[in-house]
Order: C-alpha cells, then sequence, then structure tokens
C-alpha cells in the first residue's frame, strides 16, 4: 500500500506515470498525443498513475502499479457529496 | 478517484460515508486534481470539469478486463461488477480452457470451446439461464 505523504498548504497531485510532457511549443504534438492516450483497450495493459488518496485516516500516495499480482476496480466519480 | 481533493475525501468519508458503512470507505479515496488520469482513461469531462463513472477491472497482470462507463445521474451496479470479476477469475484459472455464457455465476455452467462443441451450445445452454 502507498506511503503516506506530508500534507501542507499545497494541495498534493499525482498524474500518470512514465510519460515525458513535453513543452507546449508545438500545438498540433500535443493535440495528437492527447488522442493517443485517451484510448483504453481491453486486452492491452492499463497506463500506469501515481495520485493522492485518503485511507483509513491518514494521507497516502498510491501508484497502480504497486497493486500488480492483485485484481483492482478502478472506479472514477464524478464528485464528492453528490448523489449517486 | 475523484477531481476532488483528498482533504474533501476525508470530509466526505468522515462526515457521511461513515455512517453508511462501518469503519468508513475500507479502500483509498484517491484524488485526481484537473482530471489528468481521468484524461489518460478517457473519462475526464472537459466541459463539466468532472469525472465521469468509469470503473476498469484490472488482471493481476495490469491487464483490463472490462470497463463500463456511465452519465453521473445513473448509479452502477455493484452486484454485476463482482459477476464480472468471478467470471474473469474463473477464466484466469481454468487458462482460458472455460468461457462464461451470458448469466453465468459461480457455480453455473461453463463452456468449454472447442471443435465438439460447435453447432452444440443450444444443447449444454438454454437462453433462460442468462435471465435466471
Amino acid at each position: 500500500m502507498g506511503e503516506e505523504i506530508k500534507v501542507g498548504c499545497a494541495r498534493p497531485t499525482g498524474g500518470p506515470v512514465g510519460e515525458t510532457v513535453k513543452s507546449e511549443d508545438n500545438g498540433s504534438v500535443s493535440k495528437e498525443k492527447k488522442e493517443v492516450t485517451s484510448m483504453i483497450r481491453i486486452g492491452k495493459k492499463v497506463p500506469d498513475f501515481s495520485a493522492p488518496a485518503y485511507h483509513q485516516g491518514k494521507f497516502v500516495s498510491v501508484k497502480l502499479s504497486e497493486y500488480l499480482g492483485k485484481w483492482v476496480v478502478l472506479c472514477f466519480y464524478p464528485g464528492d457529496f453528490t448523489f449517486v | 478517484m475523484s477531481i476532488d481533493s483528498v482533504f474533501v475525501h476525508k470530509m466526505w468519508n468522515d462526515k457521511e460515508l461513515s455512517k453508511m458503512v462501518e469503519g468508513g470507505v475500507p479502500f483509498p479515496m484517491l484524488s485526481d486534481a484537473g482530471g489528468k488520469v481521468g484524461s489518460v482513461y478517457g473519462v475526464y469531462d472537459e466541459d463539466a470539469g468532472v469525472e465521469t463513472r468509469g470503473r476498469f477491472i484490472i488482471d493481476p497482470e495490469g491487464v483490463v478486463q472490462g470497463f463500463e462507463v456511465l452519465t453521473p445521474p445513473v448509479g452502477r451496479n455493484v452486484s454485476e461488477s463482482f459477476r464480472q470479476i468471478h467470471a474473469f477469475q474463473h477464466v484466469r484459472n481454468t487458462k482460458g480452457a472455460e468461457a462464461t455464457p451470458s448469466g453465468w455465476r459461480p457455480g453455473k455452467v461453463t463452456l468449454k470451446p472447442g471443435p465438439d462443441l460447435v453447432g452444440k451450445v443450444w444443447e449444454v445452454w438454454k437462453t433462460d439461464m442468462a435471465f435466471d
């Protein structure tokens, strides 16, 4: 499981792992890249990511690849305190 | 995972969800500020600035076996997610020798794909079994 993170005033953030983020000097390249990365295919490996998380009273950092060897259900939802 | 911060996750868990589930949410509540991860997974709605109801089943190799994405007003069926996980696990345990037909649940008949089964599925599997 993820290691605990120190929390300051800045909101902790995460993101995709293993991608080199290119500078925005070429608009067409970044647009093309976006189309490629937005495709998830069944039967293919998922993109790795790390993200801050709240887990059982602690703030931790979670990396998807730490769960290799286990079945994982990854759920996205619109927002906390919404109704469904 | 949602675009909410871990601070909001804490409040939601501690003030509301822990009143629905004893001990609170047992798994990590992930924060995805700006929808960076959601964008990669194709579930970030840029217009609304939130993530849609995406659910991905990932096997021990990190391979996506299935996913479902719903718009915000309709909730998921958790039993169906469990059913699918059991089915994927069964297929994996048989190393692909067995397949699970529509409506399969643990204990129900599986299919063993091969030359002998071609054109004979109707003999071993009935459409009622998709619904019971």
